[in-house]
């Protein structure tokens, strides 16, 4: 009988060697085939209708697979800092085929779609594609053409097109009354820091889901600098037309009496004043790396 | 040592007159199918197509045989009462055991091997001559094979101590979790809610991302099917890891079988 | 070569209990099994309690029992297919848990299919080839084996296409194929028509003869008494009783029976009387001492006598009194309330 203890013993240390063993080969694969890019990078078939047939009824469970393989795709980029996001739009086209009623699909995914790199994709007409498919299946969604007239003011700078999104999407019932009043902005102004404000205001209110909500909550605070840095820039044109020169530093308009203090942005630091002598974010606050990134 | 083969030889040959090795008709079949169609409806891409097709239906195919036949190694023997004869001899259990997982690797080598034969078949047929490139298939093929050999074993593990029907559940259960044990890896930054899952949760998740095997590991269709190598360390990781791994549940299984009361 | 001592017969035949000079060929101590049930598994049930007894060696043991009593499982205890609560047992000397041992026995599991797809010659010599024979050597006992199970014709047939009594006569030729010292049987009989159970039977004599022991279980109780040196009772996990047929049921005879017809003149004897009538035959039972004054007066009444037979009680009615003690003891236990 001992030695049945002593062998059992024996072969338990040998499964706990067995589990290290299996760990650290596993940390070495996962290293060789990254480095490899072997990672199944690739979409064995990109026709959705194709997807489609060969799911048989399961299609709106596909749809959900892959759609949330397009929101671990989209993380897993954005994580990794890998700016080759070849493979969402056909993630996106696939999973909305499948299901046209996905709506998640279409709303986060038409803003995977068109931000500008390094955050998104960078290609708006995709996002354009995707949701008039997304309102043909959905006629009844407003929030669709919302997201439609988002694409056209931001990426696509088309404020005739932004401005028709608007307005047809305004007149269904439920819809929020802002969307024929930014209708009519749009139409005669173009763009306007006001404007982008507010719709990127909208979405933050309405995002359920962090991704999308820091997403809208950075172009505010990106927005919300612009609008500081044109009243700044308003103060120091005065400080200008005074002083017949520009301003060398924040400090001398607070000198002046012209700034009660230092502002500073929504992160809290403080405006600078650059070589032109207008007023621009610290080179030290965070927002100010993702700036160079929105201005594209 | 001997023990062990001939038990193994046995349980080959009785695969063998179970005509398990039927299949090969099938896939055969298939590959023929594959070949002549492709062709016909589209332009360019008949080497990738019939080269994934193979590797998935040998993949496939050596799944269902690994599952289904691994759950039974053990179950039938009890069924039949040879097992019980078997045990009277001077056998060990653990002799038996590993006797029967040989018997099946070795059919599950044939049968793979035949089917590779039938995969570059059907790619001569599309694409004369065959290229350097088209012996990284060989290689897809390896790692399908050591692949199903660990799912063998987790069959033979199963089986050692729960019905065959409940085995075959957790088998497959086991299967797809470790396609997607990768995955949980990357969690931590990819999740939606990420930063609303503690790190505890994190952890736990990590530890067992590292305990379920990762069958993505011998995954390398995307690149052979495109003509692209597959380096000679990962394949030797690979070969080490299925190894470990799997003598690792077999020992776990011997020990579990030695104790176990025969109905 | 290890000296088992001298094994002393009777008259008859029959081995004796060892006078201390030849070790037991099976000892088993106290062996005792608890099966859980119930939900969780938290209620147990014993399957076999405090089993003691020896098998001699060179003897035929039979193991009798109902359904359900642990003769099974106490084979498969020695066979080491499940594993004993309490208790031990040795064969030839050596600890069940010694695999090396188990080249001196051959056993018969009960119920035996083995492999579909091979034949009865394949079968055998795989089972052949875990006891180190060389090739030459397994074919040629391969084909002995074949020849005395009566299978050689069917050497080349699938087992799936067998019968049941063939499938038998295959597990008891993989039993004995490599001359075992000891041979362990579970229901060798089970499934055979008379003339398989004779076959059987002429089998064990053999092993017999060749000096091998025996143990096997049963239920055919005829059979039972015809082979065995000894027999070991088991009702309800217990054993009731071990000794030889004859011991166990008392070697007195209860009296004496008479078959006759009647003569053609149909005077009839006033035994008539106490006799059962079917058809043309009569049957008397009467004590030993009546028995001549009987014949006597059938013989004036010009009866024909057809036979005259001991009444012994048989190991059946020996069996079905314990049977019924057992369910007696239990009910009572039921009604005591645990």
């Amino acid at each position: 009988m001992k030695n049945r203890t002593a062998i059992g013993a024996v072969l338990s240390a040998l499964m706990a060697l067995g589990a290290a063993g299996v760990w650290k080969l596993q940390t070495k694969i996962d290293g060789q085939r990254e480095s490899l890019h072997l990672e199944s990078e690739d979409l064995m078939m990109r026709s959705g209708s194709m997807v489609k047939r060969m799911s048989l009824e399961y299609a709106p469970l596909m749809a959900a697979i892959y759609w949330t393989r397009a929101v671990q795709y989209f993380g897993e980029k954005h994580f990794l800092h890998d700016q080759n996001l070849e493979l969402l739009w056909p993630l996106l086209d696939i999973s909305t085929t499948l299901d046209p009623q996905l709506l998640p699909a279409y709303r986060a995914g038409s803003i995977f779609l068109s931000d500008a790199p390094p955050r998104g994709a960078g290609q708006p007409d995709l996002a354009v594609k995707l949701l008039e498919r997304g309102i043909k299946a959905n006629p009844e969604q407003w929030r669709l053409y919302q997201d439609l007239g988002n694409v056209y003011y931001f990426d696509k700078k088309d404020y005739t097109k932004a401005a028709e999104a608007f307005a047809t999407g305004g007149n269904f019932p439920g819809a929020m009354i802002w969307m024929k009043v930014m209708a009519a902005k749009i139409a005669t102004e173009g763009e306007s820091l006001e404007t982008s404000f507010f719709l990127w205001k909208q979405v933050y209110e309405a995002a359920t889901e962090k991704q999308t909500k820091d997403n809208a909550e950075l172009h505010l605070r990106l927005i919300q600098a612009q609008f500081d840095c044109r009243e700044i820039d308003k103060v120091a044109d005065t400080f200008e037309s005074q002083n017949g020169r520009r301003a060398s530093g924040m400090i001398e308009l607070v000198q002046a009496g012209m700034l009660k203090g230092l502002p500073a942005d929504s992160r809290g630091y403080a405006y600078v004043l650059g070589e032109d002598g207008k007023a621009k974010l610290n080179p030290k606050s965070p927002l100010a790396e993702k700036w160079e990134s929105i201005k594209k | 040592m001997k023990n062990v083969l001939t038990v193994a030889a046995n349980t080959f040959r009785e695969a063998v007159r179970d005509r398990v090795l039927y299949n090969l008709v099938f896939f055969a079949l298939l590959m023929m199918a594959a070949a002549i169609l492709v062709g016909q409806i589209s332009i360019g891409i008949e080497k990738s197509v019939i080269i994934s097709l193979g590797l998935t239906a040998i993949s496939v195919i050596g799944l269902f045989i690994a599952v289904f036949i691994g759950v039974g190694l053990v179950s039938k023997e009890m069924d039949k009462r040879t097992l019980y004869a078997l045990l009277a001899k001077p056998l060990e259990r653990w002799e038996f055991l590993l006797g029967k997982y040989f018997g099946l690797l070795m059919t599950l080598t044939v049968n793979t091997a035949a089917m590779a034969l039938g995969l570059y078949a059907a790619l001569l047929t599309v694409a004369q001559p065959l290229e350097k490139a088209d012996g990284y298939v060989l290689v897809a093929v390896y790692l399908i094979l050591l692949k199903l050999a660990l799912i063998v074993a987790l069959a033979l593990l199963f089986s050692c101590f729960t019905t065959p029907f409940l085995a075959i559940l957790f088998t497959a259960g086991i299967y797809v979790a470790g396609v997607f044990a990768g995955d949980l890896r990357v969690v931590k930054s990819v999740a939606m809610d990420a930063a609303t899952m503690d790190s505890g949760t994190l952890k736990l998740l990590r530890v067992i991302s590292y305990v379920l095997p990762n069958f993505e590991n011998f995954n390398v269709m995307g690149a052979v099917a495109h003509g692209r190598s597959v380096p000679a360390s990962l394949v030797g990781s690979s070969t080490l890891y299925a190894a470990v791994y799997g003598a690792t549940v077999l020992i776990l299984a011997a020990m579990v079988f030695s104790k176990r009361n025969l109905k | 070569m290890e000296h088992w001592g001298v094994v002393c017969v009777d008259a008859g035949g029959r081995v004796l209990k060892n006078r201390g000079m030849a070790k037991p060929a099976i000892e088993i101590e106290n062996l005792t099994k608890e099966y859980p049930y119930g939900f969780l598994n938290l209620k147990k049930r014993l399957s076999l309690e405090g089993l003691t007894l020896q098998v001699e060696t060179g003897e035929v043991f039979g193991f009798l029992g109902p359904n359900g009593a642990g003769k099974s499982t106490t084979i498969k205890c020695l066979m080491r297919l499940i594993f004993p609560t309490k208790g031990t047992a040795r064969i030839l000397g050596r600890s069940i848990d010694d695999v090396g041992m188990h080249r001196e026995i051959g056993y018969l599991p009960e119920q035996p299919y083995f492999y579909d797809y091979l034949t009865a010659a394949e079968v055998l010599d795989y089972f052949a080839r875990f006891h180190g024979l060389t090739a030459n050597d397994r074919r040629e006992r391969v084909q002995k084996m074949l020849k005395k199970v009566g299978l050689e014709s069917a050497k080349k047939i699938q087992l799936r296409k067998y019968s049941k009594g063939m499938l038998q006569r295959v597990g008891l030729a993989q039993a004995i194929l490599h001359e075992p010292k000891v041979v362990v049987l579970d229901e060798p009989m089970s499934g055979l028509d008379p003339l398989g159970r004779r076959e059987v039977r002429d089998i064990i004599l053999e092993l017999k003869r060749d000096g091998r022991t025996v143990l096997f279980s049963m239920h055919i109780l005829p059979d039972a008494e015809m082979l065995c040196d000894r027999v070991g009772v088991i009702v309800g996990g217990k054993l009731r009783g071990v000794g030889a047929p004859e011991e166990l049921v008392g070697i007195q005879a209860q009296g004496m029976e008479i078959l006759f017809e009647l003569g053609a003149d149909e005077k009839k004897p006033t035994l008539l009387a106490r006799a059962t009538r079917t058809g043309e035959r009569y049957r008397v039972q009467l004590k030993e001492e009546e028995l001549y004054a009987a014949i006597e007066e059938l013989k004036q009444a010009g009866a024909r006598i057809l036979s005259v037979t001991q009444i012994k009680a048989t190991l059946e009615e020996f069996f079905m009194g314990l049977v019924e003690a057992d369910r007696a003891q239990a009910a009572a236990v039921e009604v005591n309330g645990k």
